[in-house]
């Protein structure tokens, strides 16, 4: 293992690996999301498990360590693929068909995640799961997440600032998740192709998975029974 | 195609030395559609020489895509508009008549320029000084059929080798990363039987050096891949990055 990560490849290896771990999140969090789609209570009640659950705490100290990773790594990759890349510009540039906009751009798109996940934070995290352990009173409570979602995606504004979010974030994952394993080594000729359309496939779908619960709570079409649906 | 003259401008960067500050300049040049570009190029040179002006600079040597020597970034693209193809094997008739055709040199930090279009790719030798070899004392020539090798892994191994060197990859990259070039020469031994043994030292040590050199960090952007010469496929860097990790690990 010695001075892995002072190599190029292991560098991007934390990249990958803290990478595939936020996927692993997002994926676990939009299904949740799609639980207040269909009835408010029994999203309350993954709110109240979660929120009392030091089980949840625990992953959500661990995710904020892999997101600060990522992060750290994003800026330290980038300065130094600058500065390998030199001062120098060319005054006539012409991009390849086959290489994606999202490619180039992944410190952008990145940067334009991090601000909304700020954003969301405020909106979400810092009412919920900071007020129930810091103690604090506020308008909707720590588990009415139902009642947060319906008041935050009722404003417009509000609701197309978490869509321009997430779109980012699906051009994030277009290139990151097939990246990731592209870095991990786990392709050939054959399987290339296959991680990028899986790739695409996958950001549409997570990222759909979100905008829909957004669009849905914004439209006041969400949640679409009031009763628990299950008995939660 | 009936071969007619063309004439183009030729914007070149001119830089008189590694120090000094460059700049482009316009050459107006009549050639004929059946010309090659680095023709063209010395059409140009032999009327500035008589003309008792200095000369472009711009690397060449085999003339017919097999040596790596031949550089130039022609209107956007290493190697010049054509794919699959080095920029000595790059014709006029690829360019319209009365054309501004750009042409700088490489520009990455691990490629300094020397003078005009010629660049410094030293850098690329002294990795595959670091590893890009097997090492054995070879003797008598064996049977060819006394190791046998799948066919598949023989044809992915030829792939690789047939990387020239020339760091269009690299000129390519905006990260300026040399991992095209690094992949496809630990993949053309990591592939066979005689280079496997010593394949885990192969990929640290050429990484290491790689490193020390200054190229950058591969995003995939797959730049590279499109504008290789030699068509080397990125799936070589997923290899790479297989053997690094795998021997890393092993440490
Ligand atoms: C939910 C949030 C995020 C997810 C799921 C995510 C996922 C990924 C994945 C899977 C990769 C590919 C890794 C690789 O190429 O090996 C990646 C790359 C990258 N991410 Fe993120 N990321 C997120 C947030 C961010 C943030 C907040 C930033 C920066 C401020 C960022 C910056 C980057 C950069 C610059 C790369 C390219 C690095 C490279 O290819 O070398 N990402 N991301
Ligand atoms: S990988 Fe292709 S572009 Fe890079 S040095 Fe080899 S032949 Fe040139
Ligand atoms: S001059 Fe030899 S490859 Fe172009």
């Amino acid at each position: 293992m010695s001075g892995i990560f002072q190599s190029s490849i292991g560098r991007k290896l934390v990249m990958s690996i803290t990478g595939l771990f936020l996927v692993l999140f997002l994926l676990f969090h939009m299904s949740m999301n799609l639980v207040a789609a269909f009835s408010g209570p029994a999203y309350n009640a993954v709110c109240e498990f979660l929120g009392t659950n030091w089980y949840a705490l625990a992953a959500t100290a661990v995710l904020a360590l892999g997101f600060v990773f990522h992060i750290i790594y994003a800026f330290i990759l980038t300065i130094r693929n600058r500065k390998a890349r030199g001062n120098n510009s060319y005054a006539v540039t012409a991009k390849p068909k086959n290489v994606e906009w999202a490619s180039q751009n992944m410190l952008v798109l990145g940067i334009i995640v991090v601000v909304g996940i700020g954003l969301h934070l405020a909106h979400f995290w810092y009412k919920m799961m900071f007020a129930e352990l810091a103690g604090m009173e506020n308008q909707f409570g720590a588990t009415d997440g139902a009642a947060w979602i319906t008041y935050w995606f009722g404003q417009p504004a509000v609701a197309a600032v978490y869509v321009v979010w997430l779109v980012a974030l699906w051009f994030h994952l277009t290139h990151g998740f097939w990246s990731a394993i592209q870095t991990l080594g786990w392709n050939n000729n054959i399987w290339i192709e296959r991680w990028e359309c899986i790739s695409k496939i996958f950001a549409t779908v997570v990222c759909a998975g979100f905008i829909i619960v957004v669009l849905g709570f914004a439209l006041g079409i969400f949640p679409m029974f009031n009763s628990p649906v299950c008995g939660a | 195609m009936a071969e007619k003259n063309i004439t183009v401008t030729l914007r070149v960067w001119r830089q008189a030395n590694a120090k000094a500050k460059g700049e482009f300049k316009d050459y107006k040049v009549t050639s004929t559609t059946d010309t090659s570009f680095l023709e063209t190029l010395d059409i140009l040179n032999e009327d500035l020489v008589s003309k008792g002006e200095e000369p472009i600079t711009f690397d060449h040597d085999c003339r017919e895509g097999i040596c790596g020597m031949c550089s130039l970034y022609i209107n956007g693209h290493p190697h010049g508009p054509a794919t699959l193809a080095t920029t000595c094997q790059l014709y006029m008739r690829r360019f319209k008549d009365g054309e501004v055709i750009t042409v700088e040199p490489w520009r990455s930090a691990a490629f300094p320029v020397i003078k005009d279009l010629m660049v410094d790719r030293n850098a690329f030798d002294k990795i595959q000084q670091a590893g890009g070899y097997v090492s054995f004392n070879c003797g008598g020539a064996q049977d060819a059929n006394a190791i046998p090798i799948p066919k598949e892994k023989a044809d992915l191994a030829m792939d690789a080798a047939t990387c020239v060197g020339c760091g269009a990859c690299v000129a390519a990259c905006k990260n300026g990363s040399a991992m095209l070039f690094v992949s496809a020469k630990v993949s053309q031994f990591a592939l066979l039987p005689q280079g496997k043994a010593e394949a885990a030292r192969r990929a640290k040590a050429m990484v290491a050096k790689m490193d020390e050199l200054g190229f950058g960090n591969c995003t995939n952007t797959r730049a590279c891949e499109a504008e290789c010469p030699k068509g080397i496929s990125i799936s070589n860097i997923a290899r790479l990055n297989r053997e690094f990790l795998v021997a890393k690990l092993k440490d």
